[in-house]
């Protein structure tokens, strides 16, 4: 690819400053470093970003207030409490990496970074409670919990049972009591993020009146990850009702019960929460785009953009949860995490995959007070390729089912159908292209874009226990990267059946897995390597030029 | 009352009858409570399949050309969630409807209960004649756990001048008999109307290059 056109100059930044020097604003760096900035990085937009700018992490999940409660001290410490902390990683990060291969979890003994805002209750005793008068529903419930790795729980703040991953919420009423005592034990904040750690499990509580949402884990993650994957509970609730429809119901009532206006879609909220144990893009808060030649992606962009109508916000072509192509309007920019909803409801439902579907949707992070109305449909019968028009007018579906007509027309006349269905089948790539041989699999993502990529993952972790074990150590690593009292932002590891790397910067996030065998010198120079390979590949594993209509 | 229903809504050309015969296109929802088999009676009609569904999201929208003997004809089929969150969105899919279906599930009593309070909120908004209405009682496979007889519903839809008519989706038992039951009343219905009062056929309604008379025929719907 045209490696060559981006000069080399760019990177060389004085002082790691974030600014890039004069007169050379808009070179484009062939191996970033941790001074490049932002927008210079490979995968960054070169007409601006699609998404609302999402800095960090923490930025997703805090919209309004503090979220993550346990922020007792600013970012960037000293080197002697990044040292500590380094080694509590190694410690922890070998623990991991052992356990995860197959030992027995056991959260008791994980090392706590820090003890603030916690409590380590019992749960056993506050359960023995609640089971007194209810005694078979104790059965069901510790059943459930010894079986399954994550239970989510959403309530009523009066108490009702509003939606149980596993399990029908009547049996588990008397558990949803408990943890009504708990949260308002614990009530002091509003909206604040709460935890205990009890009985091997995390018991994280989300509070967004007039919800809360609970989650007992025995995971890894940290609080703050699971706290993140509530709020997108709670966001995906939103999406089906508005924000202030589902304020206002309560207002009116507070003993409501939710479960009837949200009946038929707790399948929306189960895959939502199988898709976040899976599927990288909700820990990177970034959308993957499905690999294809930029010229290809260009001319289908194009035509998206060309099939546009008064009341179109957002053009969105995806494939299996990849992005293909996003067209917006000119002052409109889609929040990721209002994406990867959209994403979730069409893997969802193969009710999709027939006709043309007109739903109303609102888009909390871009408005929680309305709907907006989405035009689903695929493009051919056998092609994982979806069209996702979001219009502002519920009148406007025929217009809006024009649009439909007219992209599919202008695709056939530029005749790139048949490539576009070419790229569709290879929607992965192989790790192998990068050329270095200790290399197994890798994200990085380009902050600036909301983007992130990917190779397939592929042997050793062909099971869907070692893919699930990968993306957690990823999302280990991905905590341990954005703690919020301990950030750190390169973390190397040597494990018994991997060593991971994390580099996290202004401008991308990368995280490389390599084979336990190399060592720490040759896993630093691969990633220049394959921060250069990223570079030299970017038009193809990003969308680097964004349309607006 | 009808006219404004062919309102001219875009200009999509459908060609597929000869030009010779009428054309129309009709709009046909799917009512009833949830679970009774709407999606299914849709796909079953359209794709000629039966699959577990999933609830459906809002609304989807099919089409299905029926050529009969006189005419051609465009059934719009709307299915609607019913689920009661998409409530204040459903009419929206119904007021302009031609022809309505009210879903029941012979084996669930409820649901038939359901389809009367349907039908009242019909007669709210549209005239006797405005609408043609399908009473369909669905999973005639599940004769064993029927609570809804035959003859029960037949009495109701004779009394209140309803199409009735019992399908099953995952047998194939009568479902593009409804439609065709559907389209024949249709146009029925068309022919019985004084000619000044019939809507624009769609041939008509929209402007065809190749028919340069239509050009100074000025529709004047709604
Ligand atoms: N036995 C039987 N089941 C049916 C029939 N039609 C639909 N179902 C099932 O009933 C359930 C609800 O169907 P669906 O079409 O989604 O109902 P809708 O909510 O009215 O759209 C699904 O599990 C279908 O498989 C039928 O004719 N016979
Ligand atoms: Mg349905």
């Amino acid at each position: 690819m045209a490696a060559d056109i981006h000069k080399k100059k760019g990177w060389e930044v004085p002082n790691g400053s974030l600014v890039p020097a004069d007169g050379q604003p808009t070179e484009r760096s062939e191996s970033p470093t941790p001074g490049l900035a932002q927008g210079m990085e490979p995968g960054a937009g070169q007409e601006g970003a699609m998404f609302v700018h999402t800095r960090s992490y923490e930025d997703l999940t805090s919209p309004e207030d503090g979220d993550v409660v346990s922020r007792s001290s600013e970012e960037g410490r000293g080197d002697q409490a990044d040292q500590t902390s380094i080694e509590q990683i190694s410690k922890d990060f070998s623990e991991l990496s052992t356990q995860l291969t197959g030992m027995a979890l056991d959260l008791e003994e994980e090392m706590r970074p820090s003890q603030e805002d916690k409590m380590d209750l019992s749960l056993q005793t506050a359960r023995r409670d609640s089971a007194r008068s209810e005694k078979e529903d104790e059965d069901v419930t510790m059943e459930t919990w010894r079986m399954h790795q994550k239970h989510v729980f959403v309530l009523s703040e009066a108490g009702k049972p509003v939606y149980s991953r596993y399990g029908s919420e009547e049996a588990l009423s008397s558990t949803m009591g408990v943890m009504m005592a708990l949260v308002s034990f614990l009530e002091a904040e509003k909206n604040a993020i709460r935890s205990i750690h009890a009985d091997g499990y995390k018991v994280v509580f989300v509070r967004r009146s007039p919800l809360v949402l609970v989650a007992m884990a025995r995971t890894r993650q940290s609080e703050q990850e699971i706290a993140h994957e509530l709020l997108y509970i709670y966001y995906q609730i939103l999406s089906l009702l508005t924000w202030t429809q589902l304020n206002h119901i309560f207002q009116q009532k507070q003993n409501y019960d939710l479960r009837r206006l949200l009946a038929g879609s707790e399948r929306i909220t189960d895959n939502l929460l199988d898709l976040m144990a899976r599927d990288p893009s909700f820990l990177m808060g970034a959308a993957r785009c499905l690999p294809m030649a930029a010229g290809l992606r260009d001319t289908v962009s194009t035509c998206l953009q060309q099939a546009k109508a008064k009341s179109l916000v957002f053009s969105i072509l995806l494939s299996r949860n990849q992005l293909v192509s996003l067209v917006r309007r000119k002052d409109q920019f889609l929040h990721p995490i209002d994406l990867h909803l959209l994403f979730n409801l069409i893997s969802s439902s193969s009710s999709f995959r027939e006709g043309e579907a007109w739903t109303p949707i609102c888009l909390p992070k871009f408005n929680s007070s309305g709907f907006f109305h989405a035009h689903i449909s695929y493009l051919e019968q056998d092609m994982d390729l979806c069209l996702l028009l979001v219009s502002t007018d519920r009148e406007d579906f025929f217009t809006v089912s024009d649009c439909k007509r007219r992209f599919q027309e202008r695709l056939r006349k530029r005749g790139v159908s048949h490539a576009l269905q070419e790229a569709l089948r290879t929607p992965f790539y192989s790790v192998s292209q990068v050329g270095i041989p200790d290399l197994r699999h890798f994200i990085y993502k380009s902050k600036s874009s909301g983007l992130f990529t990917s190779p397939e993952i592929e042997a050793p972790y062909v099971s869907e226990e070692e893919k699930q074990r990968l993306l957690e150590l990823y999302q280990y690593l991905h905590s341990r990267a954005h703690n919020s009292s301990r950030p750190l932002k390169n973390i190397y590891f040597t494990g018994p059946s991997e060593n991971l790397l994390a580099w996290v910067t202004s401008a991308f996030e990368l995280y490389v897995c390599y084979s336990p065998l190399g060592t720490k010198a040759a896993a630093v120079s691969a990633v220049n390597k394959l921060m250069k390979w990223i570079r030299r590949e970017e038009d193809q594993l990003f969308i680097l030029t964004p349309q607006t209509y | 009352m009808f006219k404004k229903n062919m309102a001219p809504r875009r200009t999509q050309h459908v060609g597929a009858g000869p030009s010779t015969e009428q054309s129309y296109i009709y709009k046909v929802v799917l009512l009833g409570s949830t679970a009774v088999g709407k999606s299914s009676i849709a796909f079953r009609y359209v794709k000629n399949d039966f699959r577990e569904s999933v609830p459906t999201m809002g609304c989807s929208f099919f089409t299905q050309l029926v050529c009969l003997e006189t005419a051609t004809i465009k059934l719009e089929i709307w299915d609607t969630a019913g689920q009661e969150k998409y409530h204040s969105v459903c009419h929206l899919y119904y007021r302009e409807a031609n022809a309505a279906l009210l879903v029941y599930d012979i084996a669930r009593k409820g649901t038939f209960a359901r389809a009367k309070l349907w039908l009242r909120e019909l007669e709210k908004e549209f005239l006797p004649d405005e609408l043609v209405i399908v009473l369909v009682g669905n999973k005639t496979d599940l004769a064993a756990e029927r609570e809804v007889t035959f003859e029960e519903a037949e009495e109701f839809a004779k009394s209140k001048s309803l199409i009735y008519m019992e399908t099953s989706a995952k047998s194939n038992h009568q479902v593009t008999e409804v439609f065709m039951a559907i389209a024949h009343a249709l146009l029925k219905q068309e022919q019985q109307k004084e000619p000044a009062l019939r809507p624009q056929p769609w041939k008509k309604s929209r402007v065809d290059l190749q028919e340069p008379s239509n050009q100074t025929k000025k529709c004047c719907v709604n």
